[in-house]
């Protein structure tokens, strides 16, 4: 924008240009807040639309502003109300900006995955920026992971007997880790093996021009190998608390580090929580999770939520080399026939089914839940994952698949 | 540069029935030069976009379907190697001028993405599918999307001679980039309300009256109420209005056997099939007025 202000008049326009900028440039603050990724170009392009007859009708402008701003379906479904509520002053933000941290404090299941990190209840409840003020702060609180000797004591400690905070910390932080670790070791396995298929004749020329151009030795190549996706399903039911919020930091961790990875959390019903595990910052991920985590507490619907991933999500987010691994302790509070039904669906479609059991770990268990004896027929793996040790053992089978 | 009044009117002049906002996404893309992502449900005419706007600008369509695999000799050009290889068995020993020539223009094969940029007018590039390519393919496309620029080794750099139109489709399959989105414009293309659908039905089908149309458009709609697991699209109710004009139906009441036996042009999966029965349907068409 220029800034010559030499005639009378064309300070007049600066000074409105000025108001118009700076609350444009609010708005995309106000975008930014609610989860839009808005960068420079979006706001130059904002700018030069307002001054070129977008900005005469509400409507008109809305609708350009709706295109230039979203970027998938849910920002396009909520973009009317923010803008609404932001230039036509309507009481829709509340709705619109959930997603911080109001509820979680009384939520009881997810209650331990705050862990130390309480976020200060108060301000939540006016206003936008939830981000720079507190977080950095509470952050602290946490404590970074030292050294990797004391994660090795840990290794072997059920995760329902970790106990201060400090060592919860360190679990998470380990799980994380060892999310990162099976990602370069999977990736690195994919490569080994690849022996050509097709014929690459641009390589084959260049490689022959010694010969006169006479294609002697051949080269190939083959189609890239998918990458292995994993789809985590989490039980975040009642039974389950005492695990959910280390496998919530496991699957934080595993988001952040395959490029192909879903996770659902499911108890009565079944949430798609990927977008929120995409958070950078850990404990604002689970922070946003326990909103998507209400409900916990009436019973575990195993065979229900699988029936809305299978319908509603399963032709999405699997593909043909995918592994399904669901976290649960089978303990199924619906109808067990449906919970066997829709396993069976599931297993159709995916290539391995990993079903963890954290209290396989335990002296004497044995599988006797209704549900876990339904489910069991069509799961590639059941294993006990109670302890770090048990969720590292995973690794070497998943990266032969 | 046409204004937004203007794109409406040439939309439906073209045969699409647009909703209000396409038509100013389009007058945006040629404002901000950005290119324009639609997503949707399969078979809500996401496609038939692009080919309404080359129809509006009066200009070539040039279609890239991506599919996995995809890659850039498919995509933006590749040589010749049958003819190179018969130009240097032709022309043995004359080593300098014979690499001059098997990388020149005659040998190249020029791909979709590279006919896009050397059209003297502004194609429509419509990239379909989006979603079904490889990521890989996604940053390249990135990149030339924003510098309109390809690089050939052997050639040197080609300039646009004409930006494109881009539209880019997706079904959702796989989750596109951040970057690739927030270059784009965004637009979500949602099944039409009946009015719409029932408009839609007209400009397409040819014989189909006012009240039938209406007809079908609210029936369709009903039937997307139900829990199917593929719900029908646009395109399905235009072969289904199509299946009913051809045996001469004029009103869904006085039709039902046909209508029956022709709901499998709307509803295509066994479990679907199990779920719509004859009293389902029969319990739709009654609230059809």
């Amino acid at each position: 924008m220029s800034c010559c202000g030499t005639t009378p008049a064309f300070d007049e326009i600066d000074e409105v240009s000025r108001l118009v900028s700076g609350k444009l440039a609010a708005f995309l603050r106000t975008l930014r807040d609610n989860g839009f990724a808005v960068g420079l170009a979006e706001g130059q392009d904002a700018a030069s639309l307002m001054t070129s007859g977008y900005a005469a009708k509400p409507g008109l402008l809305r609708s350009a502003f709706k295109h230039l701003f979203s970027a998938r379906r849910s920002d396009w479904e909520r973009f009317d109300g923010i803008f609404d509520a932001f230039w036509l002053g309507k009481r829709v933000r509340s709705r619109s900006f959930a997603l911080g941290s109001a509820k979680s404090a009384n939520n009881p299941s997810l209650k331990s995955i705050q862990d130390g990190t309480q976020q200060s209840g108060t301000q939540s409840a006016t206003d936008q920026v939830p981000s720079a003020a507190d977080a950095p702060a509470s952050r602290g609180g946490e404590g970074r992971m030292e050294g990797a000797s004391r994660a090795e004591n840990l290794a072997e400690v059920d995760f329902r007997k970790l106990a201060d905070p400090e060592q919860i910390a360190q679990a998470h932080a380990a799980a994380a880790q060892l999310a990162k670790i099976m990602r370069t070791r999977l990736t690195r396995r994919d490569l080994a093996h690849r022996r050509g298929r097709r014929l690459d004749l641009r390589r084959t020329i260049h490689h022959n021009i010694s010969h006169g151009g006479v294609p002697i030795s051949l080269v190939k190549r083959q189609r890239k190998d998918k990458p292995l996706r994993l789809i985590v399903l989490l039980d975040a039911s009642g039974s389950m608390s005492l695990y959910t919020s280390v496998f919530l930091r496991f699957i934080h961790g595993v988001l952040d580090a395959f490029r192909e990875a879903d996770a659902f959390l499911f108890h009565t019903r079944l949430a798609h929580v990927s977008d929120a595990m995409k958070e950078k910052d850990a404990a604002r991920a689970l922070d946003r999770l326990s909103l998507l985590a209400q409900g916990a507490g009436g019973g575990t619907k195993i065979g229900e939520s699988l029936q809305t991933f299978n319908r509603w999500h399963a032709a999405r987010v699997i593909h043909s080399r995918s592994a399904v691994i669901i976290v649960s302790d089978g303990y199924e509070t619906g109808d067990a026939e449906l919970l066997g039904r829709e396993m069976a669906a599931l297993a159709k479609r995916c290539r391995r089914i990993v079903w963890l059991n954290p209290m396989a770990g335990w002296e004497g268990y044995a599988p006797e839940a209704r549900g876990i004896k339904a489910a069991l027929p069509h799961v590639d793996l059941y294993a006990p994952a109670n302890t770090l040790k048990s969720l590292s053992a995973l690794e070497p089978y998943l990266a032969r698949l | 540069m046409k204004n937004r009044e203007e794109i409406a009117e040439a939309l439906a002049k073209s045969g699409y029935i647009a909703d209000g906002e396409l038509a100013t996404a389009i007058s945006l893309m040629q404002r901000l030069r950005r290119p324009l992502l639609l997503e949707g449900e399969a078979g809500v005419g996401k496609t038939e976009v692009a080919k309404a706007l080359a129809a509006v600008h009066a200009t070539e369509l040039i279609r890239l379907q991506c599919y996995e695999g995809l890659d850039q000799s498919s995509a933006l050009y590749e040589w010749n190697y049958q003819r190179q290889l018969l130009a240097i068995q032709a022309h043995r020993g004359d080593a300098d001028s014979i690499e001059d020539q098997i990388f020149s223009e005659k040998y190249l094969l020029e791909r979709p993405l590279l006919a896009a940029i050397r059209r003297d007018e502004p194609p429509v590039l419509l990239i379909d599918e989006i979603d079904r390519a490889d990521d890989e393919f996604e940053a390249f496309l990135l990149e030339l999307l924003s510098d309109f620029q390809v690089s050939i080794p052997e050639l040197g750099t080609i300039k646009a001679i004409s930006i494109p139109h881009v539209v880019l489709t997706s079904n959702s399959t796989r989750e596109l980039s951040d970057a690739l989105r927030r270059r784009c414009l965004y637009h979500y293309v949602d099944y039409p309300d009946v009015e719409r659908e029932a408009r839609i039905i007209m400009a397409r089908i040819d014989g189909a009256s006012a009240s039938l149309s209406l007809q079908i458009a609210r029936m369709v709609e009903s039937i997307r109420k139900e829990e199917l697991r593929k719900v029908p699209g646009v395109a399905e109710t235009l072969d289904w209005a199509a299946a009913l004009v051809g045996l001469d139906v004029r009103d869904l009441h006085d039709a039902r056997e046909i209508v029956h036996e022709t709901l499998m042009c709307l509803v295509k999966t066994q479990e679907d099939k199990v779920r719509v029965t004859r009293e389902v349907a029969e319990r739709i068409l009654g609230k059809v007025a």
